[in-house]
């Protein structure tokens, strides 16, 4: 009798202790964050988020890793249909600006997110507005070039000095190809957005004086000549630029990190990857963007963590951008990252970042430093909401031109009808 | 009772036991069937019996292609029909406006038009290809040779994996590094760069398509020549047919139905070419192997503008094509028959 009234009573007592738990996970809001990688990135977040969760019990985050790819083409589709996740992590910034959500009146102190993130912010923006906080700059980044100097040491080239011309690195890196028997000299991801600041620095102008899209000049000629050029005479491989149609997306890490490559034009987000894949198998020396006669400038960029309208719980999601923007935070992940900081005031400061590799150290300054270098050119065109557009038409038409599909001059004027049907397609409605 | 009667009866129990379930279900279903013929009549109910497909087909295949076709004549990047403005022909007029259609490069939707006739080109080269190949690996397999059955096995298996695995096994050997060219880098050769040549990105995406599909039709026109009676063979022999005759006079006709079936498979198969090619080159080099399916979903889903109106619009008019191929291979199967 006596087993019988413990038996109940524990029984009773595990479906309270039971029915507790089950109204407490009730009460727990689940923030949901699409998230994709280029290195570390998505583990130190996670680690931060476990944080934030032990401080704040009510508040669950989940990060849904994805493919980039899904970020680029999946997302905007789900996005338009109203079924996004609560945040995303983003780098087509404008070009997504209709369906972030103003945080502005969930946030406790918007002095410090202008004061901080003030510049970025109006990346994140539509043209109309000037005062919405969608987010923040997960990492800042800037195209640049890096070189694999154990080469050029063994072939006894000098690397080419801050100043050198586009022209003066392919003549070095075609010298270390030959001497050691490398099969890319020179190396550049697929992307009009890689190609814009070369092109930049040989005087392309991009906008006219009206702001509108005007991107064939003779800037832009000049450096897609060279380009087309370099892929005849074999400075740059067909493979990258010639092996695949529209708009595609390539980038020669591997080859890079596999010593194919003498010079490899990408940029900061490299950093942390090469770190890890490349270690110091070989000095991977970051080197100052080549010149042109109207700059020496690459491309801002970057990726930021943005607030969606598709959440249905604004005030939690504020919650979580406050913490992970918080400079505490941030500087960590930056740190750990080793991502170039898109918050003013850790670059004023400096970060600490957590490596010993003195590769990795040089680049993070190399293009840290370069940023004092960026063309006003490069950052309005980073900032134009239709700026994938102009990167897109430039690539696949860029790349037909490479494999004699058509002559540079006909690929000139599909970039130009391109550009404006697309932009006329997106300002019909929708 | 004898063992044998004892196990019958056994069996029969078994059976019976066995058959309860179905049996119950059926009376039950019974009630509604009856139910149902009582209020719409006998004659009727085949269409009840063939609703649920055709309540499936519906909601997957005739509402989307309404859809598609109400898409087509609408402009902008809303997702939602509400939020996109009607913009009547012109998404078609836009496809279609070309100079010459033989000159792409005077179209104005230049890479539609290189579908096209990539597409055309493949189909042609493709489905011939495939034709002779899985004839000529039918014929062999059904000769008494050894290891028959292991060699079936072999042609088919490739029919069982998936298109994306087909092409990315391909891609490794064929890539710079790849299998292929260490192959020929060890006799002494030069490697050669598959994907930068339009006529080598052609080839392979010809011959991956050929190698990953031919088992399925071989198999097709292996069940046709075996259903080839030995007598008419025979009878040949005997008056001293010589075999390419048979083959021309007996074979070859015989096995024109499933001849058929495999032309029109293949055909359809071919036109909507996509997946393989696409993880094996990408489209390129250039727009070298870009086919009309791979455009439609670059201008819809991978573009950063997301071209719903003008990728419906293609789609409607691969659709068309798609349907006056079909509507001729019957009229020429319907001929056929007749004579």
């Amino acid at each position: 009798m006596t087993i019988g009234i413990s038996l109940l009573r524990n029984a009773a007592l595990g479906a309270v202790a039971l029915g507790l738990l089950a109204s407490a996970a009730a009460a727990q809001t689940e923030v949901r964050i699409s998230w994709y990688n280029d290195g570390n990135e998505g583990e130190v977040l996670r680690d931060l988020l476990d944080r934030f969760e032990a401080q704040n019990s009510d508040i669950k985050v989940i990060v849904d890793t994805v493919a980039y790819k899904a970020i680029l083409e999946s997302l905007p589709v789900q996005l338009a249909a109203g079924e996004g996740p609560d945040m995303a992590r983003v780098t087509d910034l404008g070009g997504l600006a209709q369906h972030y959500l103003d945080l502005s009146p969930y946030l406790s102190d918007t002095a410090y997110w202008e004061e901080n993130f003030g510049p970025f912010l109006n990346w994140l923006r539509l043209p109309e507005d000037s005062g919405s906080i969608p987010g923040f700059m997960t990492q800042l980044t800037v195209t640049g070039p890096f070189a694999n100097k154990t080469l050029f040491d063994q072939a006894g080239v000098a690397l080419p000095g801050d100043s050198a011309t586009w022209d003066d690195w392919a003549v070095a890196a075609n010298q270390v190809a030959k001497k050691l028997d490398i099969p890319i000299p020179i190396a550049m991801d697929r992307s009009g957005h890689r190609f814009a600041g070369p092109a930049i620095s040989m005087g392309a102008k991009m906008f006219s004086a009206e702001g509108e899209p005007a991107v064939v000049d003779d800037g832009l000629k000049s450096m897609a000549e060279l380009i087309v050029n370099w892929h005849n005479d074999g400075t740059m491989a067909k493979e990258l630029w010639g092996s695949v149609s529209g708009t595609t997306y390539l980038g020669a890490n591997e080859d890079f990190a596999n010593a194919n490559v003498v010079l490899y034009m990408s940029g900061s987000w490299q950093i942390s990857q090469f770190a890890n894949t490349i270690g110091d198998a070989f000095d991977w020396w970051a080197v100052p963007n080549p010149c042109g006669p109207a700059a020496c400038t690459g491309m801002p960029g970057g990726a930021a963590l943005v607030a969606l309208k598709t959440t249905e719980q604004p005030e939690a999601v504020a919650k979580v951008m406050e913490y992970l923007s918080s400079t505490e935070v941030l500087n960590e992940f930056y740190g750990r990252t080793l991502f170039v900081p898109g918050h003013i005031g850790l670059s004023k400061s400096g970060v600490d970042f957590d490596t010993d590799n003195p590769l990795a150290k040089h680049a993070l300054e190399t293009f840290a430093g370069g940023v004092a270098n960026l063309s006003p050119v490069a950052f309005d065109l980073q900032g134009y909401v239709y700026n994938r557009v102009m990167f897109n038409a430039i690539i696949s038409r860029l790349g037909q031109a490479i494999v004699g599909e058509m002559t540079l001059d006909e690929a000139y004027g599909r970039i130009e009808k391109d550009i404006e049907q697309e932009i006329a397609e997106r300002k019909r409605g929708g | 009772m004898s063992t044998t009667e004892q196990t019958t009866s056994l069996r029969a129990s078994a059976g019976e036991l066995a058959a309860q379930p179905v049996w119950l279900i059926m009376r039950l279903l019974d009630i509604p069937m009856r139910f149902a013929q009582r209020v719409i009549g006998v004659k009727r109910m085949p269409y009840l019996f063939i609703l649920p497909n055709l309540a499936f087909f519906g909601i997957f295949v005739v509402i989307p292609l309404f859809v598609n076709l109400v898409y087509s004549v609408t402009g902008g990047t809303g997702l939602f029909m509400s939020q996109r403005p009607y913009v009547g022909d012109e998404q078609y007029g836009h496809l279609l406006n070309c100079d010459s259609i033989i000159d792409v490069s005077t179209c104005r939707e230049d890479r539609f038009w290189r579908g096209v006739y990539n597409t055309l080109t493949f189909v042609v080269l493709q489905v011939s290809f495939m034709i002779v190949f899985s004839l000529v690996t039918a014929l062999v397999l059904n000769r008494k040779i050894r290891a028959r059955g292991f060699f079936r096995s072999v042609f088919f298996f490739p029919v069982l994996l998936s298109p994306v695995v087909v092409a990315l096994i391909w891609k490794w050997i064929l890539l710079r590094d790849g299998l292929l060219n260490a192959f020929l880098t060890s006799l002494g050769g030069a490697k050669i760069l598959f994907f930068v040549s339009p006529a080598w990105a052609m080839f392979w995406a010809i011959f991956v398509s050929v190698w990953a599909h031919m088992g399925f039709f071989t198999l097709i026109l292996l069940a046709g020549l075996q259903a080839i009676s030995p007598d008419l063979y025979e009878a040949a022999e005997m008056d001293g047919t010589s075999k390419s005759r048979t083959f021309w006079r007996i074979t070859l006709p015989l096995l024109w139905p499933n001849m058929l079936v495999v032309i029109v498979l293949a055909l359809i198969r071919a036109v909507q070419i996509f997946d393989e090619v696409f993880v094996l080159t990408g489209g390129g080099p250039g727009t070298a192997t870009q086919f009309l399916v791979q455009y439609i979903y670059t201008t819809g889903f991978a573009s950063p503008t997301q071209n719903f109106g003008l990728a419906a619009a293609a789609s409607v008019l691969l659709g068309g094509a798609l349907l006056v191929l079909t509507l001729a291979q019957l009229f020429v199967a319907q001929r056929k028959e007749r004579t």
